[in-house]
C-alpha cells in the first residue's frame, strides 16, 4: 500500500519574491519531486500549503532552497487561535503518536509574524497547548523533536491587526539554506570587485540552472567569480573567462571603501579557497567572449552569467576602428589591445549562440538581461531555436529600469544553421538618452513639489496660530 | 592552468589558422598540488578528453608519471587508472610559461595560473 500523501508548510523569506516559484520549480524538476497545491498560494504570503509523497521530498527541496525558511508537517491550520486548537485536536491520534513518546524528548517554538510578543506571552501560548498527549522531557537544546506554533499577522509590520490572519501548528521538519547566504556574504569575502552579485541571487541563479554534483559550469563574464562560487557550492566544477585582465589578476582598485590597496594573493581561486572549494575550480582564463578559444566539441552543463550592461561595466571586446591597425614589432610584448564597443544585442546574440552550441541538451543558460522598463516586450528578448526560455523573473534596479533574469534550457542538438534572433533592444543606447531626457524635467518636478509642501506648510502653521 | 583546461583550447579563431590544435605549453613554473579525488567525475572527463593531447601535453611538460599510453577498458572502475588521470588532469598547474599556437607560433603568456588568451586588434 503506498503510504498517502502529508500536508507540509513551507515558509519563505520574505525578500526577492518574484524568484520563489521560479526556483521552485527548477528544484522540483531537478531533484525530481513531485508536489501539490492545497491551497493556491498568493505572492505577497509567505507560505505555501502544500502535499509532498515523504518527509525525504522535503528534506531534499530544503537542503538546495534558497528562498525557503522552513518547512514543517502540518498538523492544523486555522483561521483563528480558538480554530487552530479545535483543528488540532481532530489531528489523528496515530499520526502524532510517534513523535511524543516517553523517549523523545521535544521542544515547542512560537513564531508570530510581524508582531511582537513578550517572553511572558510566549510562554503562555505554549501553555495553551497543554492538551497535548506529549510524554518526553523538554529539551529547549537539542531536542528529538521541535513542534512550531505561528500566529501571521500579514506582511505589514507597522501596523498588524489585533487577531492573526492564519494559526499553524506542525513538526518542524527542516530549514531553508538562509543559513548559506550569511556565510558567502560579499561583506566578509577575500575578493569582490565593483559588480560583485550578492549570495543570495548568486545561489539563486546556481539553483535556475539545476546545478548538481559534478557538473561543469561556465561564466563567460566572470569578473570576481560570484556565480562560480555558488555553483560549486552545490558541487559544480568551475571556468570563468573575462575580457578584463586587471580583474582577473585583481589589479583593479579596491571596491571596499576601507581598502587602499588589493591585497597581493586576491583571486577568484582564493575565494575558492576561503569557502573550501578549491577543488572545484578548474581555471579561469583571460577571453574576448566573441572570440571564442574553446574547441568546438567541449559540453557544458550549465552556462551562468551576468554579463556587462555597458553602464557600471564597460561592453568591450577587441577590436578598432583604424584602417591602418598593425601592431609593430617592437610594441608587441607589452602592447595592450584595443578595444571597441561590443554591443548589447551582439552580445547577446553571441552568447545564446554559444550557450546553444556547448550546452547539452537539457543543460541550462541562467543570465541578466538589462531592460529599460517602458520598452519592456516579451518579444524582444534574445531567444534561439535550440533554446527554450523556463523562467523569467524581473529584478527592479530604478524607476526606469530594472532586470531580467533569464534561464534557458537547451531542447535539441544544435544546428549550425540555427541563429540566435538579433532584435535585441538596446538598452545602454536608451538608458543614456532616455536619461538626459528626463534628467531636467525631474529636477523641475521636484522643485516644484518641494515648493508646494513648503506653502502648504506654512498655511498651516499660519491656520494653528490663527485657532490657538 | 590545468591539462584539463589546455585539452579544451584551440587557436583556431585566429586569422589563417585551420586547426589550431593542440597548443604547444612552454612551462616555465609548473605547481603540484593536491585536489580531492573525485572518480566520477574523472570517468566523467574521460569520453570528452582528447587523449593523445593529454599524454602528449603531460610528457611535454615532464609530468606524465605513469599515465598509460591509451585509455584502458572499464576504466570506470579502475581506481587505479582513475587517479592517475586525475593526477594529470587537475593536480598539474601550469603557474608561469606559455600557450603557443601550433601555425603561427603566436604565443599566450599564462601568468600567475591564468592563460592570457587575448588576441591584438590586428589578429581579430
Amino acid at each position: 500500500m503506498n503510504t498517502p500523501w502529508r500536508t507540509y508548510l513551507l515558509w519563505f523569506a520574505q525578500e526577492n519574491v518574484q524568484f520563489r516559484f521560479a526556483e521552485m520549480n527548477s528544484l522540483l524538476s531537478l531533484l525530481n519531486i513531485q508536489m501539490k497545491f492545497i491551497q493556491k498560494p498568493k505572492d505577497i504570503e509567505p507560505y505555501w500549503i502544500v502535499e509532498f509523497a515523504s518527509e525525504k521530498d522535503v528534506r531534499l527541496l530544503a537542503s538546495r532552497a534558497v528562498s525557503l525558511r522552513s518547512c514543517l508537517e502540518l498538523w492544523a491550520h486555522g483561521k483563528s487561535i480558538p480554530d487552530l486548537h479545535e483543528k488540532l485536536k481532530l489531528y489523528p491520534h496515530h499520526l502524532m503518536a510517534p513523535y511524543l513518546q516517553p523517549d523523545k524528548s521535544f521542544k515547542i517554538e512560537v513564531e508570530t509574524f510581524c508582531k511582537h510578543f513578550t517572553q511572558k506571552e510566549k510562554v503562555d501560548k505554549i501553555e495553551s497547548f497543554n492538551y497535548l498527549p506529549v510524554m518526553g522531557p523538554v529539551d529547549l537544546r537539542k531536542p528529538d523533536v521541535t513542534l512550531q506554533y505561528i500566529e501571521y499577522y500579514g506582511i505589514i509590520s507597522n501596523d498588524p491587526p489585533d487577531l492573526p490572519y492564519d494559526v499553524f501548528f506542525g513538526r518542524w521538519i527542516a530549514n531553508g539554506l538562509r543559513q548559506l547566504i550569511q556565510k558567502l556574504s560579499l561583506k566578509t569575502r577575500k575578493f569582490i570587485g565593483n559588480t560583485s552579485m550578492d549570495a543570495q541571487l548568486s545561489l539563486l541563479m546556481a539553483n535556475q540552472a539545476g546545478v548538481k554534483e559534478g557538473d561543469i559550469v561556465l561564466d563567460p563574464f566572470v569578473g570576481s567569480g560570484s556565480l562560480l562560487v555558488a555553483a560549486a557550492q552545490f558541487g559544480a566544477y568551475v571556468f570563468g573567462t573575462d575580457i578584463d585582465y586587471l580583474m582577473l589578476h585583481a589589479r583593479t582598485r579596491p571596491s571596499r571603501i576601507t581598502q587602499k590597496e588589493r591585497e597581493k594573493d586576491e583571486s577568484i581561486k582564493a575565494n575558492m579557497k576561503q569557502y573550501n572549494l578549491e577543488n572545484r575550480y578548474l581555471d579561469v582564463l583571460v577571453n574576448d567572449f566573441s572570440v571564442s578559444f574553446w574547441r568546438s566539441n567541449i559540453e557544458l552543463d550549465a552556462i551562468i552569467t551576468d554579463p556587462p550592461y555597458g553602464i557600471r561595466e564597460s561592453t568591450e571586446r577587441v577590436g578598432t576602428a583604424k584602417e591602418c591597425n598593425a601592431v609593430k614589432e617592437e610594441h608587441l610584448s607589452t602592447h595592450i589591445p584595443a578595444k571597441t564597443e561590443y554591443g548589447i544585442s551582439s552580445l547577446y546574440s553571441d552568447l545564446l549562440s554559444f550557450s546553444a552550441k556547448h550546452l547539452r541538451v537539457g543543460g541550462r543558460l541562467v543570465c541578466w538581461f538589462p531592460v529599460f522598463r517602458e520598452d519592456y516586450d516579451e518579444n524582444y528578448l534574445p531567444s534561439h531555436p535550440c533554446l527554450e526560455l523556463v523562467a523569467n523573473n524581473e529584478q527592479t534596479l530604478t524607476k526606469v529600469t530594472s532586470r531580467h533574469l533569464l534561464t534557458y534550457k537547451k531542447t535539441e542538438t544544435f544546428n549550425p544553421l540555427h541563429t540566435a534572433q538579433n532584435e535585441i533592444m538596446d538598452f545602454r543606447e536608451r538608458y543614456y538618452t532616455a536619461r538626459e531626457e528626463t534628467r531636467k524635467e525631474r529636477r523641475t518636478r521636484e522643485t516644484k513639489i518641494r515648493q508646494e509642501n513648503r506653502l502648504r506648510h506654512e498655511k498651516e502653521t499660519h491656520d494653528k496660530t490663527n485657532i490657538s | 592552468m590545468k591539462l584539463l583546461t589546455h585539452n579544451m583550447l584551440t587557436s583556431k579563431c585566429m586569422k589563417g589558422v585551420s586547426v589550431g590544435y593542440p597548443l604547444a605549453i612552454n612551462a616555465l613554473d609548473v605547481r603540484v598540488s593536491e585536489v580531492d579525488f573525485n572518480p566520477e567525475f574523472i570517468a566523467r572527463m574521460i569520453p570528452k578528453l582528447d587523449w593523445n593531447v593529454l599524454y602528449g601535453a603531460a610528457e611535454s611538460i615532464g609530468q606524465l608519471k605513469d599515465l598509460p599510453r591509451d585509455i584502458i577498458e572499464n576504466f570506470e572502475s579502475n581506481e587505479d587508472f582513475l587517479k592517475k588521470v586525475h593526477h594529470v588532469l587537475m593536480e598539474v598547474d601550469i603557474i608561469n610559461g606559455d600557450l603557443i599556437c601550433p601555425e603561427t607560433g603566436r604565443k599566450f603568456p599564462i601568468n600567475n595560473g591564468i592563460p592570457n588568451m587575448l588576441l591584438n586588434e590586428d589578429e581579430v
